[in-house]
């Protein structure tokens, strides 16, 4: 079973109707409960860092999702789901991430719109590699929603492997992971079959039956 | 990179799909549903709704086609008419939709822009303007003398007197996190998008802008994005009567430099 945080932001749901798509067996999670029987989660987000901090801990999310960590229970985050992971973001500066991850958040540099708001190609790391990515070779076009982002340049260290970036006005963080936390700053239940592919790699590797 | 998004834009009535959609192969040409998905397989970057239910009371079956079409597609979908409140945007995007699109709530109280931004993110308030050249007849060119384009609201019907950019810019800044700008003149002409109106208003917003009304041939597409800058291209008759497709309009797009998202088979 795969848990999809359900904690009353935006378009939610998008995800967990993405892994019901793929054939996983998902459930949201709608309150603090117990981590039995989950063998990956999901952390969707959309609107602003400090919203979605203080409504994940208001729910009691931040407490399940450090010991689904502990755990090594699979765990995926998107945007603002993957931000909140770091420790802080240039958009609420004064309320702090996660801290899962070391780094912050940053505006986005560069003569562009903000936000990002567009597909994109991925860059891959070179060298790097992700169960996330099985399948796909050729690197694909995804869809991002994001005016804040990592800087790969500041986040990336021998813990935090920067699996893909993206070019906007600067080099932008699209994928990390840390042992089995990953977070994807684009939305793969927006990016059409590639993002299916992804979400179902996730589903795979949390050995979810199907 | 900065991409340009094709957009197909699908009118509907209670739950039905209006102004005409001719494909081959459609089991349904009226099932907003069936329609997303065609177009999803057809390379389209996102999808548009625009609910034009008159009567308010009906307006709860486009809360099921959302439900329905998110859990079939799986890219972007804007969902617009008749959202007046957080609680209307709200139940929209709980339903599935990514954005919410508001044109004459947003103009009766601009507030309403920034509370939908406030609640849910400024990236999911998409605020359209339907905008109209002045002409010695309106209202803006009796009052004010001075600005080319007046906003209308009520589908087009309804003469506001507000000066286009300046709502353009306005919108922005109360917390809009796109723009739809239509063209009333060249809506339904087939003549092709109003470029000066994009340009004028690219020039005092940050935020993408989704050009509409007017698409006729592929070259308006191409004149859109690169004369007007738009960020995003939305068309309807040409798409759903087969003109075009949405893979020659980014083959063709590509060609004259403008970066598209290929199509999905690629990956």
């Amino acid at each position: 079973m795969i848990g999809v945080f359900d904690y009353g932001i935006g378009n939610l749901a998008s995800a967990y109707k993405a892994l019901v798509k793929v054939g996983a067996d998902a459930k949201l999670i709608t309150a603090s409960e117990s981590l039995n029987g989950l063998q990956g989660l999901v952390l969707p987000g959309v609107g602003a860092f400090g919203s979605c901090v203080n409504a994940i801990r208001e729910m009691g999310f931040d407490n399940l999702i450090v010991s689904a960590v502990e755990r090594e229970i699979p765990f995926l985050g998107i945007c603002i789901g993957m931000q909140v992971l770091f420790e802080n973001s240039q958009e609420d500066p004064l309320v702090e991430g996660l801290g899962l991850f070391k780094g912050s958040i940053e505006k986005i540099q560069g003569d562009v719109k903000l936000p990002q708001m567009q597909w994109n190609e991925l860059e891959f790391e070179k060298g790097q590699t992700s169960e996330l990515l099985k399948g796909i070779e050729v690197e694909p076009w995804v869809y991002f929603v994001h005016s804040y982002a990592a800087n790969p340049d500041i986040v990336r260290d021998k813990e935090l492997k920067v699996v893909a970036t993206c070019q906007y006005g600067s080099d932008v963080v699209a994928m990390v992971e840390k042992d089995k936390v990953y977070g994807v700053q684009f939305h793969p239940e927006k990016s059409g079959k590639v993002g299916l592919r992804l979400l179902s790699n996730f589903v795979e590797l949390c050995g979810v039956s199907r | 990179m900065q991409s340009v998004r094709i957009i197909p834009c699908l009118d509907v009535d209670q739950g039905r799909v209006v102004k005409g959609v001719n494909f081959i192969d459609i089991r349904d040409a009226g099932d907003p549903v069936e329609l997303a998905k065609i177009y999803d397989r057809s390379g389209a970057d996102e999808i548009v709704f625009l609910d034009i239910t008159a009567s308010s009371d009906r307006r709860g079956t486009m809360i099921d086609v959302v439900e329905n079409t998110a859990r079939e597609v799986f890219i972007p979908l804007t969902v617009g008419g008749g959202v007046r409140s957080v609680e209307d945007a709200r139940k929209l995007l709980r339903a599935g939709a990514d954005k919410v699109s508001i044109n004459t709530a947003a103009i009766e109280r601009p507030e309403l822009i920034s509370e939908i931004s406030a609640e849910f993110g400024a990236q999911c308030v998409v605020v359209a303007i339907d905008a109209r050249r002045c002409d010695s007849s309106t209202k803006v060119a009796n009052i004010q003398g001075n600005y080319l384009w007046e906003v209308f609201t009520h589908g087009g019907r309804e003469s506001t007197g507000i000066d286009a950019i300046e709502w353009a810019r306005k919108a922005g800044e109360l917390g809009a996190g796109e723009l739809l700008v239509t063209s009333m003149d060249r809506d339904g002409t087939a003549m092709g998008y109003d470029i000066e109106l994009l340009q004028k208003i690219g020039q005092v917003v940050g935020i993408p802008l989704i050009a509409s009304g007017g698409v006729g041939n592929i070259n308006h597409l191409i004149e859109g994005a690169i004369s007007g800058k738009a960020d995003a291209l939305l068309a309807a008759t040409i798409f759903h009567f087969g003109i075009i497709s949405i893979a020659e309009v980014k083959k063709a797009l590509k060609e004259n430099g403008v970066n598209v998202r290929p199509m999905q088979d690629d990956f």
